[in-house]
């Protein structure tokens, strides 16, 4: 029965890290863009949550206001300076973005201190429910509802619409696009504001397991960028399949063997990126 | 604008080269009490430099140089309280160890390149870091290795609290390094890495070996990293879980970007610079460094390529040859 | 076909891109000193051909021998190192270096000085030297200090041959050296073709058929990915199999 319970923490857990980084491998897999800035827009969303929070907004209507707040901020930043980086190469990529990092980090901290952020799990969903075998945190439960749910969302939107099938065409060979007169630009700047703002939300709703502070935006870093090599750059299903694989692993390892859980879950991404260096489930072009 | 000067006259002249170590013993003679400041400088000097040579000249992509100055860091630690005291041979111990595992790491992902190279790099530092926190009796976890009591250089000078041996042996290190790093990027050896980087399907096809290269200089680029951190160990007694952390890799790119790829003296400007705003705007604010570097960062990538070296070169260009053109940047 | 062991066979050569066939059975000799045009119409498989001969892809079946040893298993660097040298259809060069340069670091890695990390002062400037010697073989010698990426194209064409010659190789294949030069400049390569060293093997892919049929001694004509005939210019200009899928193409 422990292993429904470390089950249902690593899928609550994925089910975050997939939210949150859904929008950068589809970002990373259009443009080559190495954002490491991404984890800066989902701080910003947290931190937009928080304090709308305590300023007595509902919960939920935090959130997807923090959302907004995070895809307004992509949306600028898209066209101020991503725009210029797209023809240099990887490394300018990972500098500009770690220096947005940077900014994003000290401009947090003058505004709301160095310490964490205080919890705003509302109450409603704050307490433990009768799940047959034992009690457990409905909100974890409620995660893994709004994980579904978002993963269903934009699946539809890639599978099922004009603008879907324009992106997914895009991600496997934008030269190509682009002769068939799809705006790759135009794709790529909706894209990464969709993305910002699904990260914003990610994380304002999430915050009750990765806490904020404002180091969030590198200490989270890490697993955003595995869920997206490891699933496969520019791969939906792939970052799905990633964030479920590393946030059930992730949790099985802290249960079952506490003093090497982290060691084995990056031990099991570098051998998966060795055996497959396209990702799980890379989409076409890159197979 | 090339890795390796093309002609002599786009070689500085005797000045220039003598001008940054001048500057380092005009310090020494003249920064009374600045002396560890100093000493943090000349570290990330030699560290920045590493990264130039695998990243800078090779353009081994990585996010997780702090792997090889961590490592380097408690070897060093670990050799001092276990082995043997003496700073000279706790620095060599280290510096093997940081190329063995360049050399490991090194050949099993220099095979792949971009996005997927990068990420393989974070998780090997990612891992180490991961290990020492988890191996508490070897490492002393989170709370860092403590207690390393360096002996006297050569058995003569002794570590003083003030950090005046420390300036003198880290700038000796540095200079020994620098030399090494000045003849391997204009060897053959360095010049087929500079074509790696710049087109492997030519190194493939004059029959480079382009993976053995890239893994040896990478574990070349490693040792030096190690030697860095080895320093960093011996200075300041004592190795924190940090060096592992990705902010450790990250600055240490942005060091090098600060100053400028493939100059050498890129690392010189960039880690000075680094360290000092980090020190000045760090006494303001704890946080305002990185407001100050996140701008920085941003400028330079957006509107000087080639770093505050690239600036100051093309000025100097400029300077001689009365505004004449110089090469493309 | 001139006389004597050929310096590089090839027998049964073949792969396949999934379902399709894109190298069918091939078999090649190549003599010392021989001078080869490989010609056939667009997607017949020629450049697959010269990248299964360099090892840059791998074949699903057949041999390739170099001078008596089997190649077919290795590296392209190891290709390389025993006397199979190539250029490219289109510039792969080191475009921030100068060209002198470019030539020498093949020089150097021909020389297995290129492991030299410390100590290399002499032997860098031997490999410059003979650099400069390539450069005016190919009649490129003023360019030396200039940088590729400022070179007219077809001096960079130039110096990809200039670099395959550095590498003293006994077989050269070359991909297109014409393509893409201007008119005005295709007696440069003609003249170029014509300084080669007489006892390297060459195989020249070109669509420009005035100097295919000015070089080459001995033409084989690829289809789909066969060797559809072979023989002299003369006999291969009045092939009617050859006309229908190739010249009767073009000239039309």
């Amino acid at each position: 029965m422990r292993a429904v319970t470390i089950l249902l923490d690593g899928v609550a857990y994925g089910m975050i890290l997939f939210i949150i980084s859904v929008g950068l491998t589809v970002t990373m897999g259009l443009m080559r863009v190495v954002n490491l800035a991404h984890g800066a827009f989902a701080m910003l969303g947290g931190y937009v949550a928080t304090a709308l929070t305590l300023k007595g907004v509902p919960f939920l209507v935090s959130c997807l206001l923090a959302g907004a707040a995070a895809g307004a901020a992509g949306a600028l930043a898209e066209v101020t300076v991503f725009r210029p980086l797209y023809r240099k190469a990887e490394l300018q990529h990972v500098l500009l973005t770690i220096g947005l990092c940077f900014i994003a980090i000290a401009a947090l901290t003058l505004f709301a201190g160095s310490t964490p952020l205080p919890a705003i799990v509302p109450d409603w969903l704050d307490r433990m429910v009768d799940i047959g075998y034992r009690s457990y945190p409905l909100y974890r439960l409620f995660l893994i509802g709004v994980g579904a749910v978002m993963a269903l969302g934009v699946w539809l939107i890639m599978e099922r619409t004009l603008f879907g099938a324009k992106l997914r065409a895009a991600v496997d060979d934008a030269q190509m696009a682009r002769a068939v007169g799809i705006n790759v630009s135009r794709l790529f700047f909706l894209t990464f504001t969709g993305g910002c703002a699904l990260a914003g939300f990610g994380a304002a709703v999430g915050a009750g397991i990765m806490p904020l502070e404002p180091f969030y935006a590198l200490r989270y870093l890490v697993y955003f960028l595995i869920v997206v090599a490891v699933g496969g750059m520019g791969s939906f299903r792939g970052s799905l399949a990633a964030a479920l694989l590393i946030g059930v692993v992730g949790t099985a390892g802290r249960y079952i063997v506490p003093q090497f859980g982290g060691f084995l879950l990056y031990l099991l991404v570098f051998g998966l990126l060795l055996w497959r260096p396209n990702g799980l489930l890379p989409p076409k072009s890159a197979a | 604008m090339s890795a390796i000067p093309q002609s002599k006259s786009d070689e500085p002249s005797a000045l220039w080269h003598a001008l940054p170590w001048l500057l380092a013993l005009a310090f020494f003679f003249l920064a009374d009490g600045y002396h560890s400041l100093g000493v943090n400088i000349l570290i990330m000097i030699l560290f920045t430099l590493s990264l130039d040579l695998a990243l800078g000249y090779a353009g081994i992509i990585t996010l997780g140089h702090a792997a090889f100055f961590g490592f380097g860091a408690y070897a060093a630690g670990l050799f001092n309280l276990h082995v043997s005291a003496d700073p000279l041979l706790g620095l060599a111990a280290a510096t093997l160890a940081a190329a063995a595992l360049g050399l490991v790491t090194g050949a099993l992902i220099l095979h792949t390149r971009g996005e997927t190279l990068l990420m393989l790099t974070l998780a090997i530092a990612a891992i180490l870091h991961e290990a020492a926190n988890h191996m508490r009796d070897l490492t002393g976890g989170d709370d860092g290795l403590a207690g390393i009591r360096p002996g006297a250089v050569f058995g003569l000078f002794r570590f003083d609290l003030w950090g005046k041996t420390s300036f003198l042996y880290c700038l000796g290190v540095l200079f020994v390094w620098f030399l090494i790093s000045w003849r391997v990027v204009r060897s053959p050896f360095g010049r087929s890495l500079d074509g790696v980087r710049q087109n492997a399907k030519r190194m493939r096809a004059i029959g480079t070996p382009v993976w053995l290269r890239l893994v040896a200089m990478y574990a070349l680029s490693a040792a030096m990293a190690g030697t860095a951190g080895a320093l960093s160990a011996q200075t300041t007694r004592l190795v924190g879980l940090s060096v592992f952390e990705l902010l450790t890799s990250g600055i240490v790119a942005v060091m090098l970007v600060l100053g400028g790829e493939r100059r050498l003296y890129g690392a010189f400007v960039g880690a000075t610079i680094y360290v000092l705003v980090q020190d000045v705007a760090g006494a303001i604010n704890p946080f305002y460094w990185m407001f100050v570097i996140g701008i920085l960062l941003v400028a330079i990538v957006l509107f000087f390529d080639g770093g505050l070296m690239g600036v100051i070169e093309t000025a100097r260009r400029k300077l001689r040859r009365g505004g004449a053109p110089g090469a493309a940047p | 076909m001139s006389g004597g062991a050929p310096i590089l066979s090839v027998r049964g050569l073949a792969k396949n891109f999934g379902a399709l066939a894109v190298t069918r059975n091939v078999d090649l000799d190549v003599a010392k000193g021989a001078r080869i045009g490989l010609i056939g119409p667009n997607g017949a498989g020629k450049t697959t051909l010269v990248n299964l001969l360099t090892g840059m892809l791998s074949s699903d079946a057949g041999e390739i021998t170099l001078e008596g040893a089997r190649i077919e298993r290795m590296s392209p660097e190891k290709r390389v190192h025993r006397g199979l040298a190539r250029t490219h259809q289109i510039n792969t060069l080191l475009m921030e270096a100068n060209a002198r340069d470019n030539v020498a670091v093949a020089v150097a890695e021909r020389e297995k000085y290129a492991w030299r990390l410390l100590r290399y002062g002499p032997q860098w400037r031997a490999c410059l030297d003979e650099a400069q010697g390539y450069l005016e073989e190919t009649g490129i010698g003023h360019a030396g200090d200039r940088r590729v990426s400022l070179l007219p194209y077809g001096e960079q064409r130039l110096l990809e041959i200039a670099i395959a010659l550095s590498l003293k190789p006994r077989v050269m294949l070359l991909d297109e050296p014409g393509a893409g030069i201007p008119s005005s400049e295709a007696h440069l390569i003609h003249d170029a073709l014509g300084r080669l060293p007489a006892d390297i093997a060459i195989l020249l892919i070109e669509h420009d058929m005035d100097l295919v049929f000015k070089f080459a001694k001995e033409i084989v004509v690829l289809v789909l990915g066969a060797v559809l005939t072979r023989g002299p210019p003369a006999q291969i200009a009045a092939d009617p199999r050859v006309r229908s899928v190739y010249l009767g193409r073009s000239v039309a």
